[in-house]
């Protein structure tokens, strides 16, 4: 079998582009493609300074993008960096989401988890897929891609807020929930579920991705195995090797590492981890509860 | 299993496929392994979760992340970076400490499926004791000392594994406190005698060895920024390419202390070929690491099921009879043997 594409040192990228999404949150374009899949992430290197694993908001062969929030430590200095200025980016790493041509799926995203879940939605409408897509954020200024989102075909936008400032008033797994029920009880009935968004009829959910923080995808978890849908998770864990060398990652207690047999998670074996939504561990392997 | 489970030029591997068995069991101070792999420290090696996923895939035995008697910091990442051809570490050695290690060996022990070795670090040769002290009660079938972490030097200093009086000393006050457990020095390939070494530990107690820690230690620079991609700037050598070092210090080794005290032999093993070539130097036990990210978790099955197909091919009933033969076999022909040490 041959190596994949992968690489396990740092390149060198010089920003080609910043948009500044939100306040803290801002997406960097790279020149150029690592090969990666939605639901993959790279390593990010900012050169004396630090090294963090990021999801990879979209590489169309041509250019690579990372969308993130700047909170503390190495993110704050990444967020300092100008256009031509040097990152390194590492991998690409880990699973990636899994559909078949012609699925009808949900994605559910929080926070920036809207990044990944564009990169899917963008790839499986290529695949001639249909897309539920609820994004969700503490208030309206904190919504992520939500023009890119509509502006891809096949595609109906649901947007939740926890203050109610736009959309659903709460979390964007109560949408979710509510997709599930209206799909259960309008199967052959074509119910409606979606005010205004472009499809009028729900087809039956075939699966439900979920990207975003780790008590939202326990409740995607809760809630797609109550309603018996397969889903697909990306958890987050403190990783150094990327690449299931170190250990730093593996979940208890199936022992399995994120960085390799993850990120993205099937839920059937998301159940089965038992600190799934209860506790992490940082780079010491001490453990701390969500 | 990872895309990249071969790499050009190395021998297949032979997944799921079972050969007529021979004998793969080592028995070593008493402590029985199922088969000569054990995963290696500072390789998946934090949770209980995971050394039991690698006794699971086949590993012997599992050796523990370094411990320290306190929580201490590594450091920052990029830790760890590799290519087809090395890896490079600076993880720095990070641990939560005693409570932590009591908390995750406690649970490995609670049907221990394999022996559990466990590995401890200091910065002084009092908390080497003092960190034996607070493992021992949790019954580790082996202690091993790391005194060989070229990864640490800004912190520490030059490993006591450089120095045969810094080895000894740490040997023995070990040794003060380990009653009946036996205590494996782990040595630095990075010294001008590794046998000087060996002996010095030997004289002091040392009831087994582990060569090599990591070598180096090296750098890698990015071009364009022109830093040092390590955030340490520096970190120990693995992989492949270090294998050939890993050979010649456990023959040294070995021929120094005239075999009697076991070797656990670890360096760039990723087939069970290499595993036979380290025992032909001198080892009991083969430690796995940097294999794991290449060949994947089950690389422990699948060295084993190359080693029983090259010993069923070569007539070898027995795996260790294997250990130190490439010695008896200079002798049978004649010819002299590997360095000797003259220890005056």
């Amino acid at each position: 079998m041959p190596i994949p594409l992968q690489s396990r040192l740092p390149k060198t990228f010089r920003i080609k582009a910043i948009k500044q999404e939100t306040e803290m949150v801002r997406t960097f374009t790279f020149d150029g493609s690592l090969g990666a899949k939605p639901g993959q992430f790279v390593m990010v290197w900012l050169p004396g300074v630090d090294e963090v694993p990021m999801s990879v908001a979209e590489d169309d062969g041509a250019v690579t993008k990372i969308t993130f929030f700047a909170v503390g430590g190495m993110t704050e200095e990444l967020a300092k960096s100008k256009v031509g200025d040097l990152v390194g980016l590492r991998g690409p790493f880990g699973t990636f989401y899994e559909w078949k041509p012609g699925e009808h799926i949900v994605l559910v995203a929080g926070g920036y988890g809207a990044a990944p879940m564009y990169f899917v939605a963008k790839e499986s409408v290529e695949h001639g897929c249909t897309m539920e897509v609820i994004v969700g954020a503490r208030g309206k200024e904190h919504l992520l891609y939500l023009e890119e989102l509509e502006s891809l075909p096949h595609v109906s936008l649901h947007v939740a807020t926890n203050d109610g400032s736009v959309g659903h008033k709460g979390f964007n797994t109560e949408v979710l929930e509510k997709l599930l029920e209206a799909c259960n009880s309008s199967v052959g009935k074509g119910g409606k579920v979606s005010k205004g968004g472009k499809k009028n009829e729900i087809d039956p959910i075939t699966s439900v991705f979920a990207c975003g923080p780790e008590m939202m995808l326990k409740r995607v978890s809760e809630i797609t195995a109550q309603y018996k849908v397969p889903s697909q998770l990306s958890l987050e864990r403190y990783m150094k090797c990327g690449y299931g060398l170190c250990g730093n990652c593996v979940v208890d207690p199936l022992g399995i590492r994120l960085c390799t047999e993850g990120p993205v998670v099937k839920n059937d074996q998301c159940v089965k981890i038992e600190e799934f939504g209860k506790y992490h561990r940082d780079a010491l392997g001490k453990k701390h509860e969500f | 299993m990872l895309a990249c489970d071969t790499r050009p030029g190395m021998a297949a591997p032979f997944d799921g496929v079972h050969f007529p068995s021979m004998n793969l069991t080592q028995t070593i101070l008493g402590v029985e392994f199922s088969n000569p792999t054990v995963l290696a420290s500072g390789i998946m090696g934090i949770t209980a979760s995971s050394w039991k996923l690698c006794a699971k895939n086949g590993a012997g035995g599992i050796t523990t992340k370094s411990l320290w008697l306190k929580e201490h910091k590594g450091h920052a990442n990029p830790t760890i970076i590799s290519t087809d051809h090395w890896t490079l570490n600076a993880v720095g050695v990070p641990d939560a400490g005693p409570e932590k290690a009591k908390e995750e060996i406690g649970s490995f022990m609670k049907g221990k499926p394999v022996p559990l070795i466990a590995n401890i670090i200091a910065e002084s040769v009092e908390n080497f004791a003092k960190t034996a002290e607070a493992i021992l009660p949790l019954k580790p079938d082996f202690l091993e000392v790391n005194i060989s972490c070229p990864n640490v030097e800004d912190e520490f200093g030059r490993p006591f594994a450089c120095s045969a009086p810094d080895a000894a000393a740490v040997t023995k006050a070990v040794k003060a406190v380990s009653g009946k457990t036996p205590v494996f020095i782990k040595l630095s390939p990075n010294v001008d005698n590794i046998g000087v070494i060996a002996i010095a530990c030997a004289k002091a107690g040392a009831d087994g060895f582990t060569a090599i820690n990591t070598v180096g230690p090296g750098m890698a620079i990015d071009l364009k920024s022109r830093m040092p991609i390590l955030a340490n700037k520096v970190g120990g050598l693995s992989g492949p390419g270090i294998k050939p070092i890993a050979v010649k210090c456990i023959a040294d080794v070995y021929a120094a202390t005239e075999g009697k005290l076991p070797i656990i032999g670890t360096g760039g093993v990723y087939t069970g070929e290499d595993a036979i070539e380290l025992m032909l130097a001198g080892a009991s036990l083969i430690g796995i690491g940097t294999a794991v990210g290449d060949r994947n978790v089950d690389v422990f099955k699948k060295i084993c099921e190359e080693m029983q197909l090259w010993c069923t091919n070569e007539g070898v009933e027995n795996v260790s009879d294997l250990v130190g033969a490439m010695h008896q076999e200079l002798k049978k022909r004649g010819l002299k043997g590997v360095r000797k040490v003259s220890v005056s």
